[in-house]
């Protein structure tokens, strides 16, 4: 059974369309990465999943049971985007009040403060912490209980790579054990690798939802191959390959996904005049604006 | 039980916490402490011969005091409860945990309940100290002084509530305390002069005998003050409606004070229902 599942889900906000019919599936020990511009719908959907407002029409499933429930919010974990906490209260107090808020122990608060590297900020007041303090203090209180789904919208925003990294490497820690994951993110490379699936949502409707390699072979973008060619042969190399002079040295060259062995094999012929070749595929970014502006933009 | 009282006592502590730490509690305790110290100087004076003891007077002037001070400070504390959440961007994660909205507004309610305790606890408290100080009789006043202190309690509970409904209503903390001023005025200051005009106008006619003692009994601030002069030995020191109100059984606004602090829960809740975070 999956963890979420969402089919035709439509809000209206006074005629507008919020979201047009959206429908997906997070599975156990998913991690499913929701992209989109601002506005696109994101924060949303996830109010939506939570059960914090009503979708128009559509069916949502959370854990078995109607977002909202009891047992949907038993399960499940969520990280608001720019997560804020009472300034008066220290970090411990305030993982202790929603530890105990899920009838859990108290005494867990200091544990799950160290597993997010705030072990030594815990006695300090939340009104003087950073920012990418602040969201890891959201981060513990979305450990509690084990979940089963986390949803989590903008979870690395002003965390530093280093926190990020730790960030991932609880996420993939809990969907080892079977949480399912649902993030946004803004930050397109630093899901590319940790994610399993990507849905990309546009003007409320889902454009995308499959992983990245098949989204890049529907996509079909060119790959780029970056000739490096020894001193002087520069010109000889882009003459032989119809290619274009970056720099002196550097040739690019665009192909398709099917032509890409034939290329490497014409530049392989060139063996003399070649110091490297490097093969880049579409980024992230060239596939989410392929995706997001799939319909006339 | 447990299942209940868990989360409202875990909520109730934080935000007794809170309290604590934006001087709330300080600043009401205060405030009351000061308040019950010049009416227990300025009471004492022309007791003397009256046949009253000191405290029945001060008890009596108490409870103008606090037909003011407590409403005042229950909307003060209250009105920032929902909308202050909104604004910060707590409420969205707190409702995402298993808790349910009535459960929330409890913890809220039973930690500025507290903290209203504390502060008229100490303000009665320091008036009773003082009336026995001058007056070994004093000791006469305290059964009315015990029932100032627990229906002023109940007002203060009423108000609390009614804060909540408007800091719901409203979600900005601004618009909140707009109305929460307003209803004040209205309930505690304006209510009363309008029923004195229309006395005044009726000429003792059928409005100020059918109609004012149920209107008095509508209002919980003028209910609160009805009891504890109909009940208090003092009523001789009380003035204005309270005196016009003679008729009004004590039990019918015992009633009313019991009754308005469950309304204005109730109403606080389906405000807060209402709210989408």
């Amino acid at each position: 059974m999956n963890s979420l599942t969402l089919s035709q889900v439509t809000k209206t906000y006074d005629g507008v369309t919020a979201l047009d019919a959206v429908g997906f599936t997070v599975a156990p020990g998913e991690r499913v990465a929701l992209l989109g511009h601002n506005g696109a719908g994101k924060s949303t959907l996830m109010k939506i999943i939570l059960g914090l407002i009503p979708a128009t029409s559509g069916q949502v499933t959370v854990l078995g049971a109607a977002p909202g429930s009891q047992t949907a919010r038993d399960g499940t974990a969520y990280l608001p985007e720019n997560v804020a906490f009472h300034p008066a209260l220290t970090g411990l107090e305030q993982i202790r009040l929603y530890l105990r808020l899920r009838g859990d122990d108290p005494a867990r608060a200091m544990d799950l403060l160290d597993r997010v590297g705030l072990g030594q900020a815990a006695r300090r007041r939340i009104g003087t912490y950073s920012k990418g303090m602040r969201q890891r203090v959201g981060l513990a209180q979305a450990l509690i209980g084990n979940p089963r789904l986390l949803v989590l919208d903008e979870p690395t925003s002003g965390l530093d790579p280093v926190s990020r990294r730790d960030f991932y490497t609880i996420l993939d820690g809990l969907a080892a054990e079977g949480a399912a994951i649902l993030l946004s993110s803004h930050a397109l490379t630093e899901v590319e690798a940790r994610t399993d699936r990507i849905v990309i949502l546009s003007q409320g409707r889902l454009m995308a939802n499959d992983t990245l390699a098949a989204l890049r072979r529907r996509a079909a973008l060119p790959i780029r191959l970056q000739i490096a060619a020894r001193p002087g042969a520069a010109d000889e190399v882009a003459a032989q390959l119809a290619g274009g002079r970056r720099n002196g040295v550097i040739v690019d060259l665009t192909c398709g996904h099917d032509d890409k062995l034939a290329r490497l094999g014409d530049i392989a012929a060139l063996k003399g005049l070649i110091e490297d070749v490097e093969i880049i595929p579409p980024s992230l970014e060239d596939l989410y604006s392929h995706f997001s502006r799939r319909d006339g933009q | 039980m447990t299942a209940l009282a868990r989360p409202v006592a875990a909520l109730g502590a934080t935000e007794f916490r809170i309290a604590l730490r934006n001087r709330w509690v300080t600043i009401t305790v205060a405030m009351m402490a000061l308040f019950a110290l010049v009416l227990s100087a300025a009471g004492s004076a022309p007791t003397g011969d009256v046949g009253v003891d000191a405290l029945s007077v001060t008890v009596a002037s108490l409870t103008s005091l606090g037909v003011y001070l407590v409403p005042l400070m229950a909307l003060l504390m209250s009105f920032d409860a929902v909308a202050g959440e909104i604004e910060r961007g707590t409420l969205s994660l707190t409702l995402t945990y298993p808790v349910s909205r009535s459960t929330i507004l409890l913890g809220k309610f039973a930690a500025h309940l507290a903290v209203l305790s504390i502060a008229v606890g100490a303000g009665y408290g320091l008036a009773a100290v003082a009336a026995l100080v001058v007056d070994p009789e004093a000791t006469a006043g305290l059964p009315a002084l015990w029932r100032l202190f627990w229906s002023s309690l109940l007002l203060g509970a009423v108000f609390l509530a009614i804060g909540y409904a408007l800091s719901a209503v409203a979600r900005r903390p601004g618009a909140a305390a707009g109305l929460a001023i307003g209803v004040w005025l209205a309930l505690v200051v304006l209510y009363d002069l309008g029923l004195l005009a229309a006395v005044v106008a009726d000429g003792g006619g059928a409005f100020t005998t059918h109609a004012l003692p149920w209107l008095l009994l509508a209002n919980p601030a003028d209910a609160f003050r009805l009891y504890n002069l109909a009940a208090s030995e003092a009523t001789s020191a009380a003035a204005g409606l309270g005196g016009a109100a003679q008729t009004i059984p004590a039990l019918h606004a015992l009633i009313s004070i019991l009754l308005w602090p469950l309304a204005a829960f109730a109403l606080a809740v389906v405000a807060l229902r209402r709210v989408t975070p």
